[in-house]
Parts: structure tokens; sequence; C-alpha cells
């Protein structure tokens, strides 16, 4: 089993934001950065089917800057057997500039699977996975919560609005995952000694000139400052009373 | 080159509810384009609510129908939207960002070699340019973005758009159309129990945390939603889905769904900002909490600080007398 899974290092999520100045991007002085959670669900799938298959590779790829390969690192501590890192000083807005770098990356390179996180916790952009597939035109199921595969092909389970859907394809494919895929692995130090020395490939990305340009970046509006109505059941009523006079949504 | 195609859903033949939330915003698209709005939907064969569709805006409603599109078929959707929106020459294309709709809009796009903006909670046309505005980095900043490739494909969250009144002629039209086998096919639909709101879709969704102390007392926010009839969903923070005690389709949050519900009602919740990631763009947030220090009370609009064992079943009482 010959495994792509495509990562994102992002800030982490109790990152406190603060607005670069050019007013569209975010500063990232001191700011912590991750290897992307959904993308962890990925790379701990990744690995199990090549457990699972007894023989295979794990290969990690990533657009970013050079400080990416520290969250390749991460995912080869984990397990993965090498890295690529598609080098670029600032990651397009666009989710189709970044699909079309790594679907120039893994094309035609034998994989079976093509693994994604469904979405990357820091643009919300949850769309470069299903881009690849279809650039590539490959079968794709997004979302996913659980997975079989054998025989060539696979089932999985995404969850759709009330209730769950089950779907079929043929490998090779894309996949994105979701929580509840499997439960993460952190790296042993074992793991993380032994990804120092996994080999780790830097080319320079190509990317083309995207459909979106940003405008802005600004902070969400404050939300009106809320106050507290009452204590204990005693507030109920007057709870009710804002909710239906002062809020109307009641 | 200033018409929008609105893309519609339906389940089993009915058209689904926020179906006349992207109909809205392709209405106001439109008018800032000045052109017209077509609404689109895929079915097996009829489907039922597309007359509304004229009332929210849309100039025409298309149905497209093929024996393999009573369920989602993501190959051939693909392709038939994309021919569609290619042949009709639109300026924008609108999806919901619904769990369809984020999975087929990419594909429409990346067939079309066009960018998406995904997940938008505003759209505008300003100097003739589409533009969008989507919340970023946990719902702590907003990226504002133009749409310079045409059709500007976007997708909608799930209850921003509040439907409103813009009648146009809605004139219906039903056409057979061939489709190419897909090799992604969704087999099965294991539904939820019937009546269950999705806590993405529903207008009043009550979430419960660490403070609900064991699963069962989850009844407590059942019973409450059950009072607003029909019209709340029972969601949950992470703590309590990464205890076991709910499924994660009900979790709200990062790494869970996010939420734009009129009311958000969280019980023994303390606010992580993963939790207000996925829900602090619901429009009034009420906050029941024996802790008066629970960050949750800097967002909730109206706090209650007291035991929710005591302040819920209370408040179950009244609303059922409202809805009596």
């Amino acid at each position: 089993m010959k495994i792509a899974v495509c990562i994102k290092r992002v800030p982490d999520s109790e990152t406190r934001v603060k607005i670069a100045s050019d007013g569209k991007s975010l500063d990232e002085a001191g700011v912590k950065f991750i290897l992307n959670p959904y993308d962890e669900f990925a790379v701990e799938e990744a690995l199990r089917r090549k457990e699972q298959a007894g023989a295979g590779e794990v290969v990690i790829v990533t657009v970013g800057s050079a400080a990416a390969q520290e969250t390749i690192r991460t995912a080869l501590a984990m397990g993965a057997d090498r890295g690529i890192l598609l080098q670029t000083d600032k990651i397009p807005a666009d989710g189709l500039e970044v699909a079309r770098a790594l679907a120039a990356e893994v094309k035609d390179s034998g994989y079976d699977l093509i693994l994604f996180g469904k979405m990357a916790i820091d643009d919300y952009n949850h769309q470069v996975g299903p881009m690849v597939a279809e650039l590539l035109d490959l079968p794709c199921v997004t979302a996913i919560a659980h997975l079989e595969i054998g025989g060539g092909k696979g089932t999985a389970e995404r969850e759709i609005e009330g209730g769950v859907e089950l779907v079929e394809f043929p490998l090779p494919a894309v996949l994105t995952a979701d929580k509840g895929l499997n439960e993460p692995r952190y790296p042993a130090l074992k793991g993380i000694m032994a990804a120092k020395k996994k080999p780790l490939q830097v080319k320079p990305a190509t990317l083309g000139a995207g459909g979106l340009e940003v405008l802005a970046l600004t902070p969400p509006p404050q939300r009106k400052e809320g106050r507290v109505v009452g204590e204990g059941p005693a507030a109920v009523l007057e709870l009710l009373r804002l909710l239906r006079e002062e809020a109307k949504v009641l | 080159m200033s018409d929008v195609l609105a893309v519609l859903e339906q389940r089993e033949g009915a058209l689904r509810k926020v179906s006349s939330e992207v109909v809205t915003g392709a209405r106001r698209l439109a008018d800032g384009l000045v052109g017209r709005v077509e609404a689109l939907v895929l079915a097996a064969g009829s489907v039922q609510g597309i007359d509304h569709l004229g009332g929210f805006g849309a100039d025409q409603v298309v149905t497209l129908t093929n024996g393999a599109f009573g369920r989602y078929a993501p190959e051939a959707y693909t392709r038939v939207i994309a021919d569609r929106a290619q042949a009709g020459g639109y300026r924008a294309v609108v999806f919901a960002a619904s769990a369809t709709g984020r999975d087929l809009a990419p594909r429409v796009a990346a067939r079309l070699g066009v960018g998406l903006a995904q997940d938008v909670t505003d759209v505008a046309v300003e100097g003739g340019a589409v533009t969008v505005i989507r919340p970023v980095y946990a719902g702590k900043a907003l990226l504002k973005l133009t749409l310079t490739a045409t059709p500007a494909i976007v997708s909608l969250r799930p209850n921003v758009f509040t439907p409103v009144q813009r009648p146009k002629a809605g004139s219906a039209e039903t056409v057979a159309v061939h489709a190419p086998a897909g090799r992604v096919v969704v087999t099965a639909i294991k539904a939820a129990a019937a009546g269950t709101l999705d806590v993405a879709e529903a207008p009043i969704v009550i979430s419960g945390g660490r403070g609900l102390k064991e699963p069962a007392n989850f009844k407590v926010l059942e019973e409450l939603a059950a009072a607003f009839g029909g019209r709340a969903a029972v969601g949950a923070s992470r703590a309590v889905v990464d205890a076991g005690w709910r499924p994660h389709a009900d979790q709200v949050g990062q790494t869970g769904k996010t939420v734009s519900p009129t009311l958000y009602i969280a019980v023994g919740i303390s606010g992580a900002i993963q939790h207000l990631a996925g829900m602090r763009t619901s429009k009034v947030i009420v906050a029941i909490n024996k802790d008066k220090d629970a960050p949750i009370f800097k967002v909730a609009d109206y706090g209650v600080v007291g035991d929710l064992f005591e302040v819920v079943p209370r408040l179950t009482e009244e609303i059922k007398k409202l809805h009596g």
C-alpha cells in the first residue's frame, strides 16, 4: 500500500489572533504552529493501512514555508516514511492553487490512497482534497468517519445532516478524514529520534495566479456585551421576557 | 454574463430547507449584478417544495432528472452542474455549505478551473466584483475576499442567509438528462431517528457540556428541545463527545459542527475557544452555568448563573406554556 498524506501547518487554535500590518494576514510573531488536527486522523489512517497490508510506504506532502519541515517531522515521528515539502513563502488563499501544486506532485507516483484532513482549522477552506481528486480524475469521498478497504475497493461512512451515507469506491482514491475515523497516536521518543533521519525532500511549489484575492482580514464584530440576567430558576421569567421582547427570537 | 446559478438540495424528493437560503444568497448577488437567478435541483423525479422558490427570488427553477440522482452521486452531479454552469455563462454559482455542498462545490470549481469561497457568511457585489466574508482562525477573524474568476463559486453557511420574500416568476422546468455512471456510489443512508433535527440546521440549538455530569442527564436538555416543538436540536461540547456521552454528529465546535442558529443555549459549557469556534455566529446566545466566571458568559447575550438542574426544567416548563 503506497499512501500519500497531504498535511498543513496551522496555528494552534488557542492562538491569540493578531492581524499583520498589511491588514490581510495573520501576524505570525509568537504564534505556535501545529499539525492540522484533521490531518492527524489522515496520517494515523495511512499508518494503520500500511501496517495492516504488511508493506508499503507513507509519504507526507505539504505546501508551505520552510518552517513546515517541522510539521512534516511530526508526521514522520508518528511513523510515516518520508516527506516532501513544496516550498512557498505564502500559502495562497485560493485552495485550487494549492490543489494544483499537490496534484502535480502526487500524479503518476503509484499511490493507492491520497489522504487529507477534511479541512484545515485555520482557513476552514474545506476544499483541497476533492479538488486534487477532480484534477487527477480520481474517485473521492470527503469527511469520512469510518473506512474499510479490501480487494481493490473501499467502503466509507460520511456524516450528513441527520444521517450517515455509506459510500463505495474503487482504489486508487482520494479520501478526506473527519474526527472519529481513528484515535491518532502520539509520537513516541523513539519515533521522534527516528524522524530526524528520515528523508525530507524540499522543492519549490509551482503556484499559478489564483482566483481569489484577499481584501482584508479583520477582527470579528464584538458581540454586544452580554449580561447576566440573574441567578437560579428565578431568572427564567426575565430571560424569557428578554428573548421575546428584546432579542425577538421567541 | 450576470446571471446566478443556485444549486439546491433534495433528499428523497423533498427540497431541503437550506435551499431557500441558497436562493436568497443567489438573489442578493443577482441584484448586485443585475441578473437572473436560475435555481437548479438534481433529482430522480419531481421535487416537492420548489414552487415556493419564486417567492425567494428565483426567476426560474430547473429540475434535472436522472434515475441515479435520487441520492448524492458526486461524479455525475459534478459533471452535470459544471456543464450547466459553463453552457449558461453564469457569473456566479451558489451552493449550500452542507455535507453535500461542501463536497460538491470544490469538485465543480476544480472542474471549471476557478476559485471557491467555502462556508461564507456574507456575499456582496462591489464595483462589479463578487466579494464574500468567511470566518477564519476559529472565528477569531473575518476574511474578506474577492473572487476574480468567472464563475465565482461560493457556498453559504447554513442558517445565516435568512430567506426573505423577493417574488419573481419562479417558472418551473424539468429536463431529463444523461449522466455518466460514477465510480463513487452512495449505497445507503442510515438515517438518524425520525424527527431529529441536525444541529447544523436547527433554528434552535441547546448544547450540553461537562456540567451535565453524566450522559443520562442530557434528558433534561432533550425535554427542553421537545418543548420548542420540533424546532430545536440538542448539541454537545467536545468534552462530552470525547467522553463518549454523545455522538460526534452532535458536537458543536472546531472539531465538530459549525452552527448559526437563531437561538443557541449553552448549558453547563465553560466556553473553551474550540467550542466558541463552532457557535459564535449564532444570532442570540444564552448561557446557563453555575460558574459565574465561565468564559461562555463573555460571548453570551444573556446569562443565567445557577444550577442547570434547577434552571433548565423551569425554562422547559415556561416554554411549554408559551407553546401550549
